[in-house]
C-alpha cells in the first residue's frame, strides 16, 4: 500500500479506464413475448464492484433484462457475458449469480437459518461450514438473534434481511437485485440503503439494482441505466444523469425541471440564444449545441437553479416576470409556483437559510425569475 | 326479517354464523344422539327394535338402563376387528393409490395456463353429474368376465382366457380409486395453484435443478393440500359399502358391509348402532389428534 498512497482516494470510475474489462457484458439483448417487445437491442457493460441501477418506470423492461441475466428468462436474441463466460443459455441453477427478489420469496416453511443455509446445503458443503457460514451471514444483517424464527414471525424489513442473507451467503460475484427497498416504509428504506451499500462495499460484490425509485437509484448507484420503452436512453453517473440529461426524458424523469420550448435563434460554437414563445427574453446559453438550424430544442432548468427578485434582472437574457401562484413549505426548503404571462408554471425551490424573515415572498406577489448562463441544459430530443 | 331478528337479540353476524351450527345439530349431533342411545340399548322384537333407555320402574323413579353388551360383543367377536382392520387397509391403500394418481393430475392443472385450467377442473368434477351408483354399476359392465376390458384383452391377443377381475379385491381397489379420485385432486389442486412461483424461482437461483426444488419446496408446502385429500378419500373409503358389495368378492370383510348385515339381515339395531360408533371413534381420535398436531407444527395464523 505503502507505494501508492493514492491508491485509496483514488475515484472509483472503472468505466472511464479504457483497458478495464466489464464484468458483466450484455451485447444487442432483445426480448420479445409475444409481438410486444419487453426489451429492445440493450448493450451494457457493468465493472467489478460496482452498484449499477437500472431505472425506469413499471414496464419499462428493467425486470425483464435483470431476470435474463438471473437466467428465468432467455433473450429472443443477443448474448450475455459474465465473467467473460457466455450465460445467455445457462440455466439459473448454474449460474454464479444470485438475486433479491421485490417478494423477497422466503421460504415459508423454513427457519430463518434453513433459509440462509439454502444455497449452500444445494452445494454439499460440510455441516460445520454452513453453520459457521449462516451465522457470519446472520451478524452480518443482524439477525443472529432471529434464527429460529420463521418468516411469519419477522417484520418486513427483517424479511428484507433474510432475503439479503441468503442471496449474499453463496458469496455470488453479481447480486441481482429487483426492488429491494420497495416494500419498506420510509425510514427504513434510507437506512437501509446505506447498510446496503454498506455491505456492498465489505464483501466486494457487484451490484445490479432495479428499480422505479430515482432517489434510490441517486443514492445507491456508480452508475445508472435509464430506461424507457425497453431501450437504455442514458447511462451515467447519478451526476451526470441529473446535471446532463441526454433528453428532455431523462431531464424530466430525474428530478423535477422546468423545460422551455424554443428555437435557436443565435447559434455559435461558445455560446446559443435560444428564443422561446413562454419568455420575453432569450435564453442564453454559454456552451454550443448540435442541433440542426432551426430545429425545436428544449432547455431544461432545475427548479433549485432558478433566483428569485423583486428587482428586474439588469441583464438582457435569461430572465422572467412572474406572479406567485403557490407556496409549498417544507422546512428545508420552499417550493414556488410561478405563473408566467404566457400561463406557464414553473418550479422553483428556494433553502430556507434564515429562521425567519418578515421579508418572504407571497402570494400574488409579482417577482423575476432569473439564471445563469451555465444553468439551462439544452436538449434536442 | 332485520327487525324480527333484532327483537330476539340476534345480530345479523350472529345469524350468519349459527345457520352452519344449526345444520350440524339437527343433521348431525342429533342423529348421532340417537344412534348413540341405540348402541347402548337391547335388541327387541318390537316396533321399533329396540328396547327404551329409559323407564318408568314404579313410582316417580326414572330407570336408566345401559347395556355395554353391544360394545363387549365387538371386541370379543374376532369378525368386527377383522372388517375394522380390513377396512382401514382397503381405504389407506386407495387413499396412497389416489395420491400418486392425483398429485400430478392436480400439479399438471395448477400449472396449465388459466384459460384451459377451468376446463380441465370442469373435466374433474364431470363425473359428478352422473350418478354415483350407474357409475359403479358400469365398472362391472367393464370389468366382468364377458366385459369390455377382458373382451379387449382378449382381442389385442394378450390373453386367451377372461381374467376373474369382477368380484375380487381389485375391482374394489378400481371402484374406490375411480371414485374418490376427484376429492384428492381438487385440495391439492386448491393448494397447488396458490404457490408463489417465485419461490421455486429463488430455489433454481440458490442452485437447486428443477426436481430439487420440488422436493424442497413444492412437496412440503403442498402438506395441507396432501392432508385435505387424504381425509376427503380415507374417511368415507372406510366406511364405503356400495362398492365393496357391488364390485368386490362377497367373502370381503369390510366394515360397511357388516353394518348393513347387522342393520337389515340380522335387525340387530343396537349391535349396528355400536358398530358406527366405534367406527365413527377410531375415525375422528386419530384424526383430531392429528390436526392439532399439525395446526401446533404449523403455528396459529401461518398462512405465509
Amino acid at each position: 500500500m505503502e507505494n501508492s498512497p493514492r491508491s485509496a482516494q483514488q475515484k472509483f470510475e472503472p468505466w472511464t479506464d479504457p483497458d478495464a474489462k466489464p464484468y458483466v457484458r450484455i451485447e444487442k439483448v432483445t426480448k420479445k413475448f409475444g409481438d410486444f417487445i419487453a426489451v429492445d437491442e440493450v448493450s451494457l457493460e457493468i465493472y467489478k464492484k460496482e452498484i449499477f441501477c437500472l431505472l425506469g418506470a413499471s414496464g419499462c423492461g428493467k425486470t425483464t433484462l435483470l431476470r435474463m441475466l438471473a437466467g428465468f428468462e432467455r433473450p429472443t436474441s443477443g448474448r450475455i457475458y459474465i465473467d467473460g463466460v457466455d450465460m445467455t443459455s445457462i440455466p439459473p441453477y448454474e449460474r454464479p449469480v444470485n438475486m433479491m427478489f421485490q417478494s423477497y420469496a422466503v421460504f415459508p416453511h423454513m427457519t430463518v437459518e434453513q433459509n440462509v443455509a439454502f444455497g449452500l446445503k444445494q452445494e454439499g458443503l460440510p455441516k460445520a461450514e454452513i453453520a459457521q457460514r449462516v451465522n457470519d451471514m446472520l451478524k452480518l444483517v443482524r439477525l443472529d438473534q432471529f434464527g429460529k424464527r420463521k418468516p411469519h414471525q419477522l417484520s418486513g424489513g427483517q424479511r428484507q434481511r433474510v432475503a439479503l442473507a441468503r442471496s449474499l451467503v453463496k458469496k455470488p460475484k453479481l447480486l441481482l437485485l429487483d426492488e429491494p427497498l420497495a416494500a419498506l416504509d420510509k425510514k427504513l428504506r434510507e437506512h437501509t440503503q446505506f447498510e446496503l451499500i454498506n455491505i456492498q462495499e465489505t464483501l466486494g460484490v457487484t451490484f445490479i439494482v432495479v428499480t422505479h425509485d430515482q432517489e434510490e437509484a441517486m443514492t445507491l448507484s456508480s452508475r445508472i441505466g435509464l430506461m424507457n420503452h425497453g431501450e437504455i436512453v442514458q447511462v451515467g453517473t447519478p451526476s451526470e444523469i441529473y446535471e446532463y440529461p441526454n433528453s428532455r426524458f431523462v431531464a424530466e424523469f430525474i428530478g423535477s425541471v422546468n423545460t422551455f420550448e424554443g428555437r435557436l435563434i443565435e447559434d455559435e460554437p461558445s455560446y446559443v440564444r435560444i428564443g422561446c414563445d413562454d419568455l420575453e427574453v432569450p435564453i442564453f446559453v454559454d456552451h454550443g449545441v448540435s442541433s440542426a438550424p432551426g430545429a425545436t430544442v428544449w432547455a431544461a432548468i432545475r427548479p433549485e437553479k432558478i433566483m428569485l427578485s423583486r428587482e428586474k434582472p439588469e441583464s438582457q437574457d435569461n430572465w422572467a416576470r412572474a406572479i406567485v401562484q403557490d407556496i409549498a413549505y417544507m422546512g428545508d426548503m420552499s417550493i414556488y409556483l410561478l405563473r408566467l404571462a404566457s400561463g406557464k408554471v414553473v418550479r422553483v425551490t428556494q433553502p430556507n437559510v434564515q429562521r425567519h424573515t418578515d421579508d418572504r415572498l407571497t402570494w400574488d406577489e409579482h417577482v423575476y425569475l432569473s439564471w445563469h448562463p451555465e444553468s439551462p441544459v439544452v436538449v434536442t430530443k | 326479517m332485520k327487525g324480527l331478528l333484532k327483537r330476539f337479540g340476534v345480530g345479523g353476524r350472529t345469524f350468519v354464523t349459527a345457520i352452519p351450527y344449526v345444520w350440524l345439530l339437527v343433521f348431525f349431533l342429533i342423529p348421532f344422539i340417537i344412534v348413540l342411545k341405540i348402541s347402548f340399548s337391547t335388541t327387541q322384537i318390537a316396533m321399533p327394535p329396540y328396547a327404551p333407555l329409559l323407564h318408568w320402574a314404579g313410582e316417580k323413579m326414572l330407570q336408566v338402563q345401559l347395556n355395554l353388551g353391544n360394545f363387549a360383543f365387538l371386541v370379543e367377536d374376532n369378525l368386527y376387528w377383522m372388517a375394522y382392520l380390513n377396512s382401514i387397509f382397503v381405504a389407506g391403500v386407495s387413499t396412497l393409490i389416489c395420491l400418486v394418481i392425483g398429485y400430478p393430475i392436480a400439479y399438471a392443472i395448477a400449472r396449465s395456463n388459466p384459460s384451459t385450467r377451468n376446463v380441465l377442473m370442469l373435466l374433474i368434477v364431470l363425473p359428478f353429474w352422473t350418478s354415483f351408483l350407474l357409475r359403479v354399476y358400469a365398472w362391472i359392465g367393464i370389468l366382468k368376465n364377458n366385459g369390455l376390458l377382458n373382451n379387449f384383452l382378449i382381442w389385442i391377443g394378450a390373453i386367451d382366457q377372461p381374467i376373474q377381475m369382477l368380484q375380487t379385491d381389485f375391482a374394489v381397489y378400481v371402484g374406490i380409486v375411480y371414485s374418490y379420485l376427484p376429492f384428492m385432486i381438487l385440495p391439492l389442486y386448491a393448494n397447488l395453484e396458490k404457490l408463489d412461483l417465485t419461490l421455486l424461482e429463488a430455489a433454481a437461483d440458490l442452485g437447486s435443478r428443477p426436481w430439487q426444488a420440488f422436493y424442497k419446496i413444492t412437496l412440503p408446502l403442498s402438506v395441507p393440500g396432501i392432508i385435505a385429500g387424504c381425509l376427503l378419500v380415507f374417511i368415507p373409503a372406510v366406511g364405503e359399502f356400495v362398492i365393496p358389495s357391488l364390485l368386490g368378492d362377497p367373502g370381503m370383510l369390510m366394515i360397511g358391509k357388516v353394518l348393513w348385515t347387522e342393520f337389515f339381515n340380522n335387525r340387530d339395531w343396537p349391535v349396528a348402532s355400536a358398530v358406527a360408533i366405534a367406527l365413527l371413534l377410531f375415525l375422528v381420535i386419530p384424526i383430531m389428534y392429528f390436526q392439532r398436531a399439525q395446526d401446533a407444527e404449523t403455528g396459529a395464523g401461518a398462512h405465509r
